[in-house]
């Protein structure tokens, strides 16, 4: 591993540049995985993709906002 | 009543250069960064608070919209300063340990599988390229939809529309195809992720390429041009690229405990 400063010379994403979308779908379906002392199962994860779609379709719909009761699970 | 000890939150894997402080970001929970070595390894490593982030507070957070997005952000900022400066690993989001000796008993029990990753990743990116099919005018039905029309006229026109969508639909995907193709062969390696879903990303378009590409640093400008010139001879869809990121499609590790 000999050319470690080679990475400088790309223009970095700026963060507000980046898509929340494009990130998880970097964030939740790849990268190491490593069975934490805290982990989420790849199950947990799905329902979180579930769940943003219900989150997202009650937004819309005007339902009362997602900072209101914890999001239940399903079971 | 004494405070649950801090959880440990990993958000990459580095070759131990040096101790040199590796970013001066914050991370996931405003805490300020820290290493953790292990012979040739290192992982970049935060204390978190154990409500928030342990596996109730992440399960309640990870539902939650704006949670998820504001962890997923300071879970970035981090990963992608490691990799400006270093090979990175990066964690798979809400990874997270008792303490800095579990962490210590991670990285040399999986150096191998590590070292091999790093290796994969070093003086590379990643870049994203998705595209969507475009909407053809030419495909629109004609103008004399207020005729009055025949039962026969009518299913044959229904017909002719139906089979000029899927010879649509079909040139859309054999368009995909051919750019996946081609940007795989300047790429050292390629993965797809799932189309996007219209209601997540917001665009309306039907998402028929989700990639990621692993592309030599030095290489990078001609397959940004390569992606361009693609983008240009295949009108009936619209590309994107996106990048640089951090290699998280192409340091995938699954490793049991």
């Amino acid at each position: 591993m000999t050319d470690l400063d080679r990475t400088d010379r790309a223009t970095p994403t700026t963060h507000e540049q980046v898509s929340i979308v494009d990130l998880l779908d970097r964030l939740l379906d790849t990268g190491v995985v490593i069975t934490g002392d805290v982990t989420l199962s790849i199950a947990d994860v799905d329902l979180v993709h579930v769940n943003l779609n219900a989150i997202i379709a009650s937004v819309r719909a005007g339902a009362p906002s997602p900072d209101g009761p914890p999001v239940r699970e399903a079971s | 009543m004494t405070e649950p000890a801090p959880g440990v939150w990993v958000y990459a894997i580095c070759p131990a250069v040096d101790d040199r402080l590796l970013v001066e970001v914050r991370g996931v929970d405003d805490e300020i960064l820290r290493h953790v070595r292990a012979g040739d390894l290192m992982a970049v490593v935060g204390s978190v608070d154990r409500e928030r982030f342990g596996a109730d507070g992440l399960r309640r957070s990870l539902n939650d919209l704006d949670k998820l997005a504001a962890i997923a952000r300071a879970h970035h900022a981090v990963v992608e300063a490691a990799a400006r400066v270093r090979p990175t690993a990066p964690a798979r989001l809400a990874t997270v340990y008792d303490d800095d000796d579990r962490v210590r008993e991670m990285l040399a029990v999986h150096r191998d599988a590590f070292a091999a990753a790093l290796d994969h990743v070093t003086g590379r990116q990643e870049w994203g390229v998705k595209a969507y099919g475009r909407a053809r005018s030419d495909v629109a039905s004609g103008s004399d939809e207020r005729a009055p029309m025949t039962g026969t006229a009518y299913l044959r026109q229904r017909r002719a529309a139906l089979s000029a969508r899927d010879a649509s639909r079909r040139e859309v995907i054999a368009g995909a195809e051919a750019i996946h193709e081609r940007l795989a062969a300047l790429a050292v390696d390629a993965g797809r992720h799932r189309p996007q879903d219209p209601q997540l990303s917001g665009d309306p378009r039907p998402m028929v390429l989700n990639d990621a590409y692993l592309v030599a640093n030095d290489d990078a400008e001609k397959f940004a041009q390569a992606v361009s010139v693609l983008a240009g001879a295949h009108p009936e869809l619209s590309v994107e690229l996106t990048g640089p990121w951090p290699p998280y499609s192409f340091a995938v590790i699954e490793v049991a405990p």
